[in-house]
């Protein structure tokens, strides 16, 4: 009963979704039709009806109701509850579903919220995100019902891959997601824009927000990816440029790109076409990504649950909405009149840099995700990997970094090169000394000590903003600007010094052999067999101590799942402030040996806080621009003089 | 607008154009650049008998796909390095791979290596891109079916006497 609940629930959104496409258009034209004033609740109630079918979902998962098919193929009755749980997005159409319930709750939370529009835009706004859902409902629907019966019920379900039992799965994709569909916002925006021809800062403003929402969540999703991807695939490697991997990197770069766009144009008024053109790619990269892992045209390290024939289905989607929105923007875009000028030495001219940057990175990514494809067209079959994708990205990459650590302390609109001599020379000094530093170190890579020298710059640029200021009365969105750009060097010196500095040691090892891995000595003791609920595996045993000092278990496994059948390798990670020691257990040779693989990675950690950093930035900017629009609006209330958004003001 | 605008006279319409060419300069040249990358350093897949026609140069990485032959799996003295036989329509690459070695990486299986040819013609192995479980098939030797592959292992169990 309860999963027919659930199908019907998504019936009748999908039918709301139709009625707010009608009203919204409608009521884009004429304010006053009657039928407008339906747009507002029928996103609001689809919203409700999304959560209450994704919440059947859960419950069929939660008692493993193996009659639902969905149940059957991806789930099993010994598995621990959170990942019976967290089965339920673990594949294909739970998937979906969890995509069309954060679109839901997205569009619900808007149509609620967002009041500061003109009506006309929001109406519109309202119908591209009921015309967006409304392919993926019929997606889900036709194609990927998840509520499925089966007529003959299986006695036990096929159990999830086991790489996905993980903690780490229960909150990623949702994360991801959230993110990813958060964009959606973003494009219904611009198309909205694009109708009523209404491109402001007001626009800005009220589009910053969400995006901004969206692109923490992106954020903290890519940073819990990499350190799944790190501890979980037992290689050792945090970033693979895998497929899966570009497909969330992509839309973060847009989103990162239309962050500092909107900012432009929210305080300056400058950069109008672009911004809408960065809200329309930057929800395509969404759906771009959700087709690259859902369609299984591409090999992945991590897309588990694929279906080429439903590829097919996604790709129409995506031609439908990528290409109508370009051709809408083509027919449209000239129409938006030219913003504000400026000069190339002013803040819109470093995030000019900034933009132009994170385009062209996206597009090696992109063209490096797609290559195979196209090659495979003519039957050659090639693979494109971290030799393609470092290098050329980091000639973006790098001068984006230096024009960050200008960008900042710049002015709007026009600035001088003289004021900024004082920062600048400090930065300087600092990334000379660490260049020198470096010098000392052979073999380390060019991009790792390029990387380390433009770390220690940017770690003390970011700040630079700061300088002068009263600490006290700095607004939040300074101080997110600030930590996030910190993070983005915290994360930079991670990946340095992990590349340059790391050390590994492959071993086969008898029980008492002692081993060691660059600071690390220890021994292994023992190896043993370990069962779980759904598993058994060789545990190995050792003892390891930092620099002499007190020794330390590391308990790696390896395990072997029997639903379904598949060996996976659970490392184990000795964190110290300054580093990880990662240790990874294999097999046992003819000779009684055991294979053992350990990494020391000095300040691999880095690389996840300095995400974590970005993130909170992002919150913190949030933060301060919604405390600033209520302060505002309240004071608008009550008639009292509105203090205009300050020029100087951060970013986002 | 404002008036006094920036310095430099630019006018709207011309700093629009300025941005609209900058722009449009750094994603060709972003596009032509990724071509070149590609065309030097995307990973070329091989098989044995492409090797056999057409050698890449030692250090090129490349990707290897074929069977491991059988009886041709040997595990060095160090414990962790394993020599094997790439085999494919005939044609034979001895390979080596240090590492821990996946647990279906075994003799008669379908395998796909990335890595570089030696000078000596030998193939070092990075990483082994074996299956996570039975039911995987390496997407390169998709295209392989099931009669070639195993007309490529009885090939294989044929070349070494078994």
């Amino acid at each position: 009963m309860i999963p027919e609940i659930g199908l019907a629930a998504l019936w009748l959104a999908a039918a709301l979704a139709l009625l707010q496409l009608f009203a919204g258009l409608v009521g884009s034209r004429t304010e006053t039709a009657e039928i407008a004033a339906l747009a507002r609740p029928a996103a609001a109630l689809q919203a409700f009806l999304c959560t209450v079918a994704f919440g059947a979902l859960l419950y069929a998962f939660a008692v493993t109701d193996l009659s639902v098919k969905l149940v059957a193929t991806n789930s099993h009755s010994m598995k621990p509850m959170i990942f019976k749980l967290s089965g339920a997005w673990g594949n294909h159409e739970g998937s979906m579903l969890l995509w069309i319930t954060v679109m839901a709750l997205a569009g619900g939370a808007i149509a609620l919220i967002e009041r500061r529009l003109p009506e006309k835009t929001m109406m519109a706004t309202l119908a591209a995100q009921a015309f967006v859902g409304l392919g993926f409902y019929a997606f889900l629907l036709l194609s990927s019902n998840p509520f499925e019966r089966l007529v003959e019920i299986p006695p036990e379900g096929n159990g999830l891959n086991p790489l996905l039992q993980d903690v780490g799965l229960a909150f990623h994709p949702p994360t991801l997601y959230i993110g990813y569909v958060g964009l959606s916002i973003a494009f219904s925006f611009a198309l909205a824009a694009l109708l009523t021809r209404n491109v402001t800062p007001d626009f800005a403003r009220v589009m910053r927000p969400w995006v901004l929402a969206a692109w923490i969540f992106l954020t903290v999703g890519i940073t819990a990816g990499s350190y799944w991807a790190y501890y979980e695939l037992g290689w050792g490697g945090w970033w693979f440029w895998d497929p899966v991997e570009n497909a969330s990197l992509m839309p973060w770069l847009a989103a990162t790109a239309l962050l500092h766009s909107a900012s432009v144009l929210a305080a300056r008024d400058a950069l109008r076409t672009w911004t809408i053109m960065l809200g329309v790619i930057a929800f395509s990269m969404s759906m771009v990504g959700t087709f690259l892992v859902r369609s299984g045209i591409l090999t992945s390290v991590h897309a588990f649950a694929v279906d080429p024939q439903r590829g097919s289905f996604i790709l129409a989607l995506l031609v439908l909405y990528i290409g109508g929105a370009l051709v809408l923007f083509a027919l449209r875009a000239n129409t938006i009149a030219e913003g504000e000028r400026f000069s190339a030495l002013s803040r819109e001219g470093a995030l000019v840099v900034n933009n132009i940057g994170l385009t062209a990175i996206l597009g090696v990514v992109l063209i490096g995700t797609l290559y195979p494809l196209f090659t495979e067209a003519f039957d050659v079959r090639v693979s494109v990997g971290p030799p393609y994708f470092n290098p050329v990205s980091a000639i973006f990459f790098l001068p984006m970094m230096l024009v960050l650590m200008v960008g900042p302390l710049l002015r709007w609109r026009n600035d001088r090169a003289g004021r900024l001599t004082k920062p600048l020379a400090i930065v300087g000094v600092v990334m000379v000394a660490v260049l020198a530093c470096s010098l000392f170190f052979d073999n380390i890579g060019l991009l790792p000590f390029l990387g380390l020298v433009l770390a220690a710059g940017l770690a003390v640029a970011s700040f630079a903003p700061l300088f002068g200021r009263a600490l006290g009365r700095t607004p939040l969105t300074i101080w997110g600007m600030c930590i996030a750009h910190f993070g983005i060097a915290v994360a930079i010196f991670g990946m340095s010094a992990d590349t340059a500095f790391q050390e590994e040691r492959l071993v086969a090892a008898n029980i008492g052999d002692v081993i060691e891995v660059g600071p690390w000595t220890g021994q292994l003791q023992t190896v043993n067999a370990v069962a779980g609920p759904n598993w058994t595996a060789m545990q190995a045993n050792l003892l390891m101590s930092y620099e002499g000092g007190a020794a330390q278990e590391a308990r790696p496994q390896s395990r072997n799942f029997w639903t379904p059948t598949m060996q996976t390798s659970e490392v184990a990670l000795l964190t110290r402030w300054n580093g990880q020691l990662y240790v990874a257990v294999g097999n046992q040779g003819d000779d009684g040996r055991w294979q053992l693989r350990l990494w020391w990675k000095p300040f691999v950690t880095f690389i996840w806080y300095g995400g974590l950093l970005i993130a909170l930035g992002g919150t913190l900017s949030l933060v301060g621009r919604v405390v600033g629009d209520v302060r505002r609006r309240r004071q608008q209330a009550s008639g009292e003089k509105v203090d205009e958004e300050l020029p100087e003001g951060a970013l986002a | 607008m404002s008036a006094d605008g920036a310095r430099g006279g630019l006018k709207p319409k011309h700093q629009r154009l300025v941005l609209i060419v900058l722009a449009v300069a750094a994603l060709i040249g972003a596009t032509l650049l990724a071509m070149v990358a590609l065309r030097d350093q995307a990973n070329y897949f091989y098989m044995p008998a492409d090797i056999a026609a057409n050698p890449p140069e030692p250090g090129q990485a490349i990707r290897l796909g074929g069977m491991v032959e059988q009886g041709s799996m040997q595990m060095q003295e160090d414990g962790v390095t394993v020599e094997f036989v790439v085999a494919g329509d005939g044609e034979r690459v001895q390979a080596v791979y240090t590492g821990i070695k996946p647990d279906l990486f075994v003799e008669g299986s379908g395998v796909v290596a990335d890595g570089r040819l030696n000078t000596d013609g030998v193939f070092v192995a990075d990483t082994l891109l074996a299956k996570h479980d039975e039911n995987y098939m390496p997407r390169e030797l998709e295209g392989m079916s099931s009669e070639e592959m195993r007309a490529e292992l009885q090939d294989s169990v044929a070349g070494t006497g078994q």
